[in-house]
């Protein structure tokens, strides 16, 4: 009988911002227990929200923040808060306030039956805690400890305080991205560096188990996200190193000088407010392609030009060419112009905005999202399911997104072998609850 | 001390940025990563930049950041020859890593039907656009398109234009990021309980389920209906976006504490004032427009790097605006041994990234930089046990490309 890659692999999670969530959600999507621990008088940051939000959140009329089900508050919304609960499947949470001495016992106890502890917090944050690697040592010696600080645990930066977005900016990707034609300061966030931080740490858990296989011994390792993000910026970075030349800021087009590339306006026959935005995304990365574009544009007057028939000609023309070629794919909508663009073998997609997505014929025949209800009964939605898709030990949507503190009985009874008296003792001095305290925010 | 995957052995069939950059990772991490390049090689060999300009397929510094740490072996997959020399690495391989469009290796008669025969306990990874199934199993896709469908393209950018998208190949490598863990994943139970199987890999999945926003905007939609439009030019409220300052530009956030902020700007008196203790403030915009007044004449006054250490002081979230130069030039990151110096036949002296992670008990190590085309072909297939006279012989006959 097959088992899953990390069957048998315990994870103490202590992740706040979301590289983390994300991470310890695939391991658990690979097989691994996770444990998250939550704590009820401390709100993680980009965990669960705000514990208490001001009704007011409700009115922005953006999915981000006013996203709730139904549009409602409900008694408990740190277990539905929309920005984050795509990041609890797969997991079981359990709660201590590890900040007072019987809390910290009780993680203690936690990290002796894990072989993972994880947490991405500010540098300082755990030291003051008293949680390093030495004291996860003490409890579990072959422990594997990942650490993922903004900007690394030495230097003049380890104190700076980042999330992605800072951290972005930091090693150069907020000015290479965005449009080449406006001021910098008109640049909206990207998250892009959490979603590589949290494939990679993955990765780095995974090894790191790899090797304790063979070896016997755990490890502390240490992510600086910035770091680690730069992979994303590898032919901008090495332009400098080559040629000493600053890349330039190339909106949606392409860096390798495929042209055209852009994105493109469509028709939309849905509702007034969404036409005028609805957009193609469409790349040349050949003459044929180019061939096949034209063929479809019914082989136009100005793109039997020849000097469009090569890439050099067409980056010269890119802006006579998107000129015309948004002139036509405005007549089309997106998606008909994509099935039939793509039929002839020209790259491109709709640019899609979220609320879309679940009507994609393709999400819908890979499943990716699957319909489940939480333990607080807000109706039945549907959730996104792992991604990972293998032929023999397949991924499965197991646990639906986890509420804070829904598995303290399986934690403390059956994983510590707290009894009764202590269970009690503990409960009653507020470690083991299922909603925060009153003083959060 | 040794990289975690020091005997492991890739065969990486992979080409362009997503699945080379898995692979490196990989090879970063102690694997001894096998490029099996088709003659003329990986078409990523032409991408730009290229040192002085020069459109040589040695010279490509894309090729160059994405293949560091592997071997390179021509291997031509469609002559029968080609086939058997392949038969004898998948023997010796522990992992397998591809990126044709779907059906591509079935055509030639290498899928996974013939990896699995050549070793049961043989992973193989398919990375593919859209996925291996499904009605868009062989629409191409770049990282543009495959960002706009999958990814948060649409809400980044200002409401007045069209949505703008991260830099470059961002995109695909954030996937490549999903390729490798998952490689490693399927390489754990390949090697702890003797299956093989195959991974399907959709760069469009990764991103749809991935840790950018967009989990996050598709929750809030299926459980409220909102939308998630970009912002209008302008919109970005209270401390939330990139300032101007003396000499460039900074991040600046931590709009929920005001006393950090206050603090940072060295007037701690100056948000005493209980109007910025209003729950509405975000909303008020002639409150907004008087903070945002206090503020840039403040950061009009500094530096950056002066910004930041104020930042840093006040524990306020910031981050400086920086260029590549600045961030190749920063003393931090210079003094955390970042950056690593590889020695390339063609290129010379080349200094990039290091590490992505530091492992202390195995680390990355950067053995070999991005190898010429077909630089290990004889070496690679002497390992296999092929005489010299018979690999001159395949040389001849083009089955395999050497120097």
């Amino acid at each position: 009988m097959p088992s899953l890659p990390l069957d048998g692999v315990r994870v103490a999670d202590f992740t706040g911002v979301w590289a983390g969530s994300y991470l310890t959600m695939i391991l658990g999507d690979l097989g691994a227990e996770v444990i998250k621990i939550e704590n009820p008088y401390v709100l993680q940051p980009n965990t669960r929200g705000q514990a208490h939000p001001p009704p007011a959140i409700l009115e922005t009329g953006r999915a981000l923040a006013s996203g709730y089900p139904n549009r409602q508050l409900g008694p408990r919304p740190w277990n539905y808060c929309p920005t984050y609960v795509a990041l609890f499947r797969n997991k079981k949470s359990f709660t201590v306030d590890y900040r007072r001495p019987e809390g910290l016992d009780v993680l203690g106890r936690l990290v002796r039956e894990c072989d993972v502890f994880v947490e991405n917090s500010a540098v300082g944050t755990m030291e003051r805690l008293g949680i390093d690697y030495d004291w996860l040592r003490d409890k579990r010696p072959d422990i594997l400890a990942l650490r993922m600080p903004a900007f690394g645990s030495d230097g003049e930066y380890r104190e700076a305080r980042a999330f992605g977005i800072q951290m972005e900016a930091v090693i150069g990707h907020t000015l290479l991205r965005s449009y080449p034609d406006l001021d910098p300061s008109q640049t909206s966030m990207s998250l892009a560096g959490d979603q590589l931080a949290g494939n990679n740490a993955v990765l780095a858990i995974l090894m790191a188990l790899w090797h304790r296989d063979r070896t016997g011994r755990g490890q502390l390792i240490e992510m600086a996200q910035a770091e680690n993000a730069t992979a994303m910026l590898g032919p901008g970075l090495m332009e400098y190193e080559l040629n000493g030349q600053e890349p330039p800021r190339a909106g949606n087009r392409s860096i390798y000088g495929h042209a055209p590339q852009g994105l493109y306006p469509c028709r939309a026959a849905g509702p007034v407010e969404e036409a005028g935005d609805r957009w193609i995304g469409l790349s040349v990365t050949c003459d044929e392609e180019w061939e096949a574009l034209r063929r479809e544009m019914g082989d136009p007057e100005w793109a039997r030009d020849p000097k469009l028939a090569h890439a050099e000609g067409r980056r010269s023309e890119h802006d006579r060419i998107d000129a015309k070629l948004g002139r036509w794919t405005a007549g089309f909508e997106d998606y008909d112009l994509f099935h039939r663009l793509q039929a002839a073998g020209v790259p491109c997609a709709p640019v899609l905005e979220a609320s879309r997505v679940h009507d994609d014929p393709q999400v819908a025949a890979r499943g990716l999202f699957q319909p489940r209800q939480l333990q607080d009964d807000v109706g039945t939605f549907r959730y996104m399911a792992p991604f990972l898709r293998f032929s023999e030990t397949p991924v499965e949507f197991f646990q639906a997104p986890v509420a804070f503190g829904e598995h303290n009985e399986y934690v403390y009874r059956e994983l510590l072998g707290v009894d009764d008296e202590e269970y009690e003792r503990l409960r009653a001095a507020g470690h083991i609850r299922q909603e925060f305290d009153e003083s959060v925010p | 001390m040794a990289g975690p995957l020091q005997g492991v052995k890739v065969l990486d069939l992979t080409q362009y940025i997503a699945g080379p950059y898995a692979t490196r990772l990989l090879g970063d991490y102690g694997a001894d990563v096998i490029k099996l390049e088709r003659p003329g090689g990986d078409p990523a060999r032409r991408l730009p930049p290229f040192l002085d300009g020069d459109p040589h397929p040695e010279k490509s510094g894309t090729f160059f950041f994405y293949n560091s740490n592997k071997r390179s072996l021509v291997l031509d997959l469609k002559r029968a020859e080609g086939r058997e020399v392949f038969g004898r690495l998948l023997a010796e391989a522990d992992l397998v890593v591809e990126s044709f469009r779907p059906g591509t290796l079935d055509r030639l008669g290498v899928g996974w039907e013939f990896v699995r025969a050549a070793k049961p306990s043989l992973p193989l990874v398919s990375i593919t656009n859209f996925g291996q199934t499904g009605p868009y199993a062989d629409y191409r896709g770049t990282d543009l398109t495959l960002f706009g469908f999958a990814g948060e393209l649409f809400s980044q950018g200002v409401a007045e234009r069209e949505p703008v998208k991260l830099y470059g190949s961002a995109a695909l490598v954030q996937s490549g990021g999903a390729a490798a863990m998952a490689a490693l994943a399927a390489l754990m139970v390949g090697a702890r309980q003797g299956i093989g199987q195959h991974v399907d890999l959709s760069i469009a999945d990764t991103h749809l389920g991935g840790a950018d926003r967009r989990h996050a905007t598709v929750m809030g939609a299926e459980y409220s209906g909102l939308k998630s439009p970009r912002y209008p030019i302008g919109a970005q409220g209270l401390l939330a976006g990139v300032y101007p300052c003396a000499d460039g530009y900074v991040e600046l956030g931590s709009s929920d504490r005001l006393d950090r902020v206050a603090d940072m700007l060295s007037h701690p008196e100056w948000l005493q004032d209980p109007k910025w203790q209003d729950p509405r403030l975000r909303a008020n915009g002639p409150l907004i427009e008087e903070f945002n007044a206090h503020l840039l004449e403040w950061l009009m006054q500094r530096g950056k790097r002066e910004v930041w250490a104020e930042a840093r002081r006040a524990k306020v979230m910031c981050g400086p605006l920086f260029t590549v130069r600045e961030i190749y030039e920063d003393p931090h990151f210079r003094g955390r041994g970042f950056w690593q110096k590889a020695e390339h036949p063609v290129l010379g002296e080349i200094e990039a990234p290091g590490r992505p992670f530091v492992m202390h008990d195995s680390p990355f190590e950067l053995r070999r930089s991005a190898p010429l085309l077909g630089q290990h072909s004889e070496e690679v297939l002497d390992e296999l046990g092929y005489a010299a006279a018979r690999i001159r012989e395949l040389a001849a006959q083009g089955v395999v490309g050497v120097r």
